[in-house]
């Protein structure tokens, strides 16, 4: 039931989405214009500084995300389709998995066009020799933002102000995720690419993200009720 | 507890009076010299501001799930106390920084995560200021999330190599520097009680703001 109910939520998503793309295409083009901006701030006499390829990556990620969370839940607000959602008999904890899977799918494509465009622009092409490293610290960063994401973005629906809101209160809460993210990366670009301070950095994200969900997954039920 | 207001905070005031001078008799630091005695006033802070954490996030939690909006005035009023108390241990870390570290600032994992937890509940402050109505649930939240970070903080200088001193620094000082620990017990306590008093003057602040919001709703109604 729990499965299910999420899975119909990101199917849903999914229908929409798919119809329009407004969601994909507009994150997509605002992270690969975040990307282009820090090229033009970082890069000196043609080249950009050795490391920084992994702090524009997790920006790029970050400010995209926050830009999708913002739409998403923006058309949930339509004719109160939250409202609907939200009085249909499943558990509210289902819900909010399902909207958090369509966020990781929204991200994870923008990251596997994000990825190969920093490390083809800044010179980090180190980070494919170490696949599965790269792939646990995407996964580790994304999963802790998404989560705390998808739950403020979620509760803002209905408050006032709520797009200046969602970055003031993501930002705080989800730098933990974005500096263990940018660390491990950054730990991948060494040469050579230093394994153990990236694992620990994993470490650290997989506890984040244990916190972040359980606290989302615990709060959303009473968060959504009015 | 109104009773007991006006002799804790006379009890406070003298505390306050008499710290300066214990701590102007407790002895120097062997390299640090009179630089270190910020100690007595910046780690308290910080423990006046974990304090403060503590009470919102159980505050948050108690009005999130039990929904009782009373508890509610306790979450708003240690979250303003934990923006204060931060201030002034990120306001007294650098003075001695300066001297110690020859720099104001190091991003250094205690230091960057200690500003993160003050912005978050800056943030708390912001959504309930912002937020319009309903927003008390979303900042209860924030004061959830805020909490769960302050363990992470407060351990970040054993877990990574940092510049600032390690949690294992003020017993070290204790017993290193005998003369030092009555001082510093004094200072603790001391904040830890004014961090009570402000809460308790400012729950009564938010309760009476709550009844007069209730009362101006009731009159409308008409």
């Amino acid at each position: 039931m729990f499965l299910r109910t999420a899975l119909l939520v990101l199917r849903k998503d999914f229908a929409i989405e798919m119809k329009s793309l407004e969601v994909l295409l507009t994150t997509l083009f605002f992270a690969v214009s975040c990307v282009l901006v820090f090229a033009f701030a970082f890069v000196k006499d043609g080249r950009a500084p050795e490391d920084a390829a992994a702090g524009i990556l997790w920006i790029a990620i970050a400010f995209a995300g926050t830009l999708a969370l913002g739409r998403t839940f923006e058309r949930e607000r339509y004719s109160e389709t939250l409202r609907a959602l939200l009085l249909a008999p499943a558990p509210r904890a289902a819900l909010y998995v399902g909207k958090l899977l369509g966020m990781l799918a929204l991200l994870g494509v923008a990251e596997g066009l994000l990825v190969p465009l920093v490390a083809f622009l800044f010179q980090a092409s180190a980070w494919f020799s170490r696949p599965l490293l790269l792939l646990a610290v995407l996964a580790g960063g994304t999963v802790g933002f998404a989560a705390v994401g998808t739950l403020f973005a979620a509760m803002l629906v209905r408050a006032r102000s709520r797009d200046v809101l969602l970055p003031i209160l993501l930002y705080p809460i989800t730098i933990p995720v974005i500096i263990g993210g940018v660390r491990g990366t950054a730990a991948l670009l060494a040469s050579p690419a230093d394994e153990v301070t990236a694992t620990m950095w994993i470490g650290i994200l997989f506890a984040f993200d244990v916190v972040f969900v359980t606290l989302s997954l615990w709060t959303f039920e009473p968060l959504m009720t009015e | 507890m109104k009773k007991m207001f006006a002799p804790l905070l006379v009890i406070v005031a003298a505390m306050f009076a008499a710290a300066p001078i214990m701590i102007a008799q407790a002895p120097f630091e062997s390299t640090m010299g009179l630089i270190q005695k910020i100690f007595y006033y910046h780690v308290p802070s910080w423990m006046a501001m974990y304090s403060a954490i503590v009470v919102c996030g159980v505050a948050s939690a108690i009005y999130l799930f039990k929904g009782r909006a009373d508890v509610d005035c306790y979450a708003v009023s240690a979250a303003e106390l934990a923006v204060l108390f931060g201030l002034m241990g990120l306001v007294t870390g650098p003075l001695w920084g300066r001297k110690a570290w020859g720099v104001w600032w190091q991003w250094d994992a205690r230091l960057t995560s200690a500003l993160l937890l003050e912005l978050i509940f800056v943030a708390y402050l912001m959504v309930r200021k912002f937020g319009g109505p309903g927003s008390e649930k979303l900042a209860a939240a924030t004061a959830l999330f805020g909490t769960a970070t302050a363990p992470f903080v407060y351990k970040s200088v054993d877990i990574w190599r940092t510049v600032h001193p390690k949690t294992s620094v003020v017993p070290l000082l204790a017993s290193s520097m005998p003369g030092a620990g009555r001082p510093f017990a004094l200072s603790s306590i001391a904040f830890i009680l004014l961090f009570v008093v402000l809460l308790t003057l400012r729950v009564k602040l938010a309760r009476q703001q709550n009844t007069l919001d209730n009362l101006y709703l009731a009159q409308e109604d008409r």
